[in-house]
């Protein structure tokens, strides 16, 4: 390697975190991505933590054992839990679907999959809601059997499923892409049946992209607001989510209240994710790189 | 994903060639890597009757919904003041955030992408934090710091300036949820590149800042793009953090989602949609592009799974 | 188990000759035959049909009287190895060898205990005992090669398919499993199928060798008879070194120009057919530095060192076409001189006629 250009950098080029490199700029942007996110995420974030120090543990373990806060977390987390479990079943298939068959219409399907990463919240919130509303396309469907969908938990997990179902089906779909022909030949060739493969020996190879996808799927559920809003009925005990009763304490000038749910999200999705990354971890060593 | 775009359709079936690589296009004839024609027909159905109902449908309701009452009526909801006053909010917030988040990509894809430091991985953690962070938390962060009884609400207020409850926190909101996007696609890709090209240009005697405008940026400019399709639309859709922070004031600090909701709790549902009709178009302009630059210019994006 | 392929016919859509053209091989039951041929040969989609992962367009495939044209891959019962060892990531070494007997269906599945047993025995015959419970991405290539193999012999296969099993093998790594494969061959005695694009590994491990080439078996036979007398012009090529020389054939005597190349009488041809075609010799069947019938002067254009003798380019004269030759060190070579040459044995093919089929004979 060169030694450190002669140009004039700034400041923190001249510390020793750089490698040596000929390329300019280095103390520039970094100061500049430094600063940015300093003013935008890291700031914001401290004012939160600062928030959180000033109630103290027994605060924040006072709010969360209310019962509204503890019914709205365990609404927000058990049924984004249960979207992501739906979605990883739902999304193997697609994926396996969008990918390996051709049938008319597949490009467009395909394309549509992104849908809810590009529709505002706001609009699928109301959307959702009118068709399963129980005069609306689907739920008019069912209402006649007694069931309802829109606002009760029920909603909320269709609106979890459209949040999530991308990131299931585009984390899995690269995985099927790379996957091996041969080795479901091999399958075949000693003497496993067609479903014996995808399920001994595909859906195996899957799974690691499928926790990641669940994940994902699950952290986004947990934190989704507008979607689920129009949808939930919000029902404090019932349907109402921990987000929006953040918005109600803070309607309420409670910051304290808002405070320890957001502390509450975090630590749990925290948590979660950890667990996750651990299974991940577990599986990656299993299945290594052959 | 893009790759899944192309799919096994049209597989060519040149390859004789006992190649692994070659192997792979002739997935499709297999007789033994497929499933059965029965199978395979419930599996498809599944896939259409799923993602109808939860992508399709949704989108179709939207558009039938606005024009429930008419043209007239969809016409008229749109260019009422307090629509018109939201959709100019929109479009300023965007375009404010937008540019921020392209300017802060592109220095920290390259600081990180072309340079080594210690805490690499750490910042973009960092980076990658407002994706797992719920956008009401968000709004609740900003609110905690600007607001008026946050940390600098005080000194805000004693010099006259408005943050919470203005444009300026729902600008602020924006870019913290759309923070990750642009950076994100950028060092992925960038990282693939490597610095190869600049090391070169540099040696052929181009200036620091002729080798990023004649070298870099048009190595990037399609994952670019990606970044900035997808930042734009979480920018002008946003909802959650952006209903925190704004007060929710009529004509003032309603950008087009919270006019949405606004018009919507007021039963106003078919002028609810007419609004949702042009964000929904914006998504689907979103779609069209990112599908067009992902079939048409796969090699200039960074190949993984792409997401939020 | 005697394996026969009849008259297979592949073509894949969109592709612009057929990957087989009715190619038909015999394989006795024990025999150990490499298909041998330049990529897209047909060598592969040859071994991928007899396994029954491709179907023909056309012909038969029989496991020694059984038609097994109709049967699928499963009920085939073949050992089939691939060139990247498709060992299944997730399981255990023991479990990818044991996996075709715990797929069988409840009937003739052998009890838990009897599969790992089977499993253990197996990996000690491909040396891998003490490895049972390593995943497959803890082992060298070379090991995972044999687990496959391994897991191939499991399932008592009666034809035993490899499909370039040592493709993705370093050199050295390739050597030492080729002997050893042959070992293993000789204890078991399974029937043997496979592919290569190595001539080395063909003519050392086979029993028989078919050169495949363009959809069709060009030549099949004991490797010296390969390497000895190909059969065509191709196979002459492609099989070992040799230089090709532009020459007629008048009255069966191989002419250079209007030189006559004198070659020896028990390889003359006896034929009357008359014609333009290329000789081919190998360099260690050329003599330099030695008048005698026949003999050419020959401009030497350069040495070089090859392994233990010396490798002498040379242009012959006529059309000054260059021809590699083995130069023992007693003869002196100096670059721009003129030596005597001459040809002590050739392979004189007629160029194809208008129709594309080579018209060949033996010079």
């Amino acid at each position: 390697m060169t030694p450190p250009t002669e140009r004039p950098t700034v400041s923190l080029s001249a510390l020793p975190l750089k490698r040596s490199s000929i390329l300019p700029g280095f103390g520039l942007s970094l100061g500049y991505t430094l600063v940015y996110l300093s003013i935008i995420v890291l700031l914001p974030l401290a004012a939160l933590v600062l928030k959180a120090s000033g109630l103290g543990l027994s605060g924040l373990w006072s709010i969360g054992v209310q019962p509204r806060v503890f019914a709205a977390l365990k609404t927000s987390f058990t049924l984004a839990l249960a979207a992501a479990a739906i979605n990883v079943v739902f999304g193997v298939i697609v994926a396996w679907v969008l990918t390996r068959y051709d049938f008319p219409g597949r490009r467009l399907l395909d394309a549509a999959v992104d849908l809810p990463f590009a529709l505002p919240t706001a609009v699928a919130g109301i959307a959702l809601a009118a068709i399963y509303a129980p005069n609306g396309w689907i739920g008019a469907l069912i209402a006649p059997l007694g069931w309802k969908i829109a606002f009760t938990p029920l909603g909320i997990v269709v609106a979890l499923i459209f949040i999530g179902l991308p990131f299931i089906v585009r984390t899995v779909q690269p995985v099927i892409v790379d996957l091996e022909q041969d080795v479901e030949e091999a399958s075949a060739s000693l003497g496993a049946t067609r479903l014996q493969t995808l399920s001994r020996v595909i859906l195996p190879a899957l799974t690691p992209a499928l926790l990641t996808g669940f994940a994902l799927a699950f952290a986004r559920g947990v934190g989704e607001y507008g979607s689920v809003i129009f949808i939930a009925g919000n029902l404090p005990f019932i349907s109402e989510i921990a987000p929006l009763l953040i918005v109600v304490k803070l309607e309420e000038f409670n910051y304290e209240g808002a405070t320890a749910i957001a502390i509450w999200m975090l630590a749990i999705s925290f948590f979660i994710l950890f667990a996750i990354n651990l299974i991940q971890a577990w599986s990656r060593r299993r299945f290594g790189n052959v | 994903m893009s790759e899944a775009a192309t799919g096994w359709a049209g597989a060519p079936a040149e390859s004789i060639w006992s190649g692994p690589e070659k192997k792979a296009a002739r997935r499709s004839r297999s007789p033994v890597t497929g499933e059965s024609d029965l199978l395979k027909a419930v599996l498809i159905g599944v896939t259409v009757v799923f993602l109808s109902l939860f992508l399709i449908l949704p989108l179709a309701i939207v558009f039938t919904e606005a024009f429930s009452k008419g043209v007239a009526a969809y016409w008229g909801a749109l260019i009422s003041p307090d629509a018109r006053s939201a959709i100019g909010l929109t479009l300023t917030v965007a375009a404010i955030a937008v540019p921020a988040n392209i300017m802060f990509g592109l220095a920290a894809a390259w600081a990180i992408a072309k340079f080594h430091f210690p805490g690499k991985s750490f910042l973009i953690t960092l980076i990658d934090l407002p994706f797992s962070v719920s956008p009401v938390v968000a709004g609740l962060m900003f609110v905690l710091l600007f607001g008026a009884h946050g940390l600098l609400g005080p000194w805000l207020k004693a010099h006259d300036l408005e943050i919470i409850f203005a444009v300026p926190g729902i600008v602020l909101a924006t870019i913290f949820v759309t923070f990750p996007f642009v950076a994100r696609e950028l060092i992925a890709l960038m990282e693939d590149q490597g610095t190869g090209d600049e090391e070169t240009a540099l040696s052929l005697g181009a200036s620091g800042f002729s080798t990023f405008m004649r070298v870099t940026l048009p190595n990037i400019k399609w994952a670019l793009l990606y970044g900035v399709l997808l930042c734009n639309a979480r920018a002008m859709g946003e909802f959650g953090a952006v209903s925190v922070v704004s007060g929710h004031i009529r004509g003032k600090t309603n950008t087009m989602p919270l006019h949405v909701e606004i018009l919507y709790n007021e039963y106003n549902t078919a002028a609810a949609f007419a609004v949702a009709s042009l964000l929904a178009l914006l998504a689907l302009i979103t779609l069209v592009l990112k599908t067009l630059l992902e079939t048409r210019f796969n090699d200039a994006l960074p190949g993984k799974a792409r997401g939020h | 188990m005697q394996i026969r392929a009849q008259d297979i016919v592949k073509s894949f859509p969109g592709a612009r000759r057929a990957a087989l053209e009715g190619v038909s091989l015999n394989v006795g039951s024990g025999e150990l035959v490499a298909l041998l041929g330049p990529s897209g040969g047909g060598k592969t989609t040859l071994l991928r049909i007899i396994a029954g992962l491709d179907l023909p367009d056309s012909g038969k495939v029989f496991f020694g009287d059984e038609d097994a044209s109709e049967k699928s891959v499963q009920d085939r019962r073949v050992g089939f190895v691939f060139q990247n060892y498709a060992l299944f990531k997730h399981l255990t070494v023991e479990d990818n060898v044991g996996f075709g007997l715990d797929v069988r269906n409840r009937a003739q599945r052998p009890p838990k205990a009897e599969i790992r047993r089977r499993a253990h025995e197996l990996l000690d015959l491909v040396q891998l005992s003490g490895l049972e419970k390593r995943r497959p991405s803890q082992l060298s290539g070379g090991q995972r090669q044999r687990v496959a193999l391994a897991r191939a012999l499991a399932v008592e296969p009666r034809v035993l398919l490899l499909d370039e099993p040592f493709g993705a093998l370093d050199a050295k790594v390739r050597r030492e499993l080729r002997s050893w494969l042959r070992e293993l061959h000789t204890r078991t005695g399974h029937t043997t199928i496979f592919v290569t694009h190595d001539q080395d590994e063909a003519l050392e491990l086979a029993d028989r060798v078919a050169v495949l080439n363009g959809g069709h078996i060009e030549q099949i036979g004991t490797p010296d008879e390969i390497y000895d007398h190909p059969a065509t012009a191709f196979v002459h090529e492609f099989i070992g070194e040799s230089s090709a020389i532009s020459a007629q054939l008048r009255e069966g005597e191989v002419f250079l120009g209007d030189h006559r190349l004198d070659l020896p009488k028990a390889n003359r041809l006896a034929t009357s057919n008359n014609g333009e075609g290329r000789l081919f010799v190998r360099p260690q069947d050329i003599l330099i530095g030695e008048e005698g019938p026949g003999a050419l002067q020959a401009e030497v254009l350069s040495v070089r060192r090859s392994g233990p003798t010396r490798r002498a380019e040379i242009a012959l004269p006529y059309d000054r076409s260059s021809v590699e030759v083995d130069a023992p060190a007693s003869v002196a070579l100096q670059p721009g001189a003129f030596v005597p040459v001459r040809f002590l044995r050739g392979a004189f093919f007629l160029k194809a006629d208008a129709a594309g089929a080579a018209v060949h004979a033996r010079g």
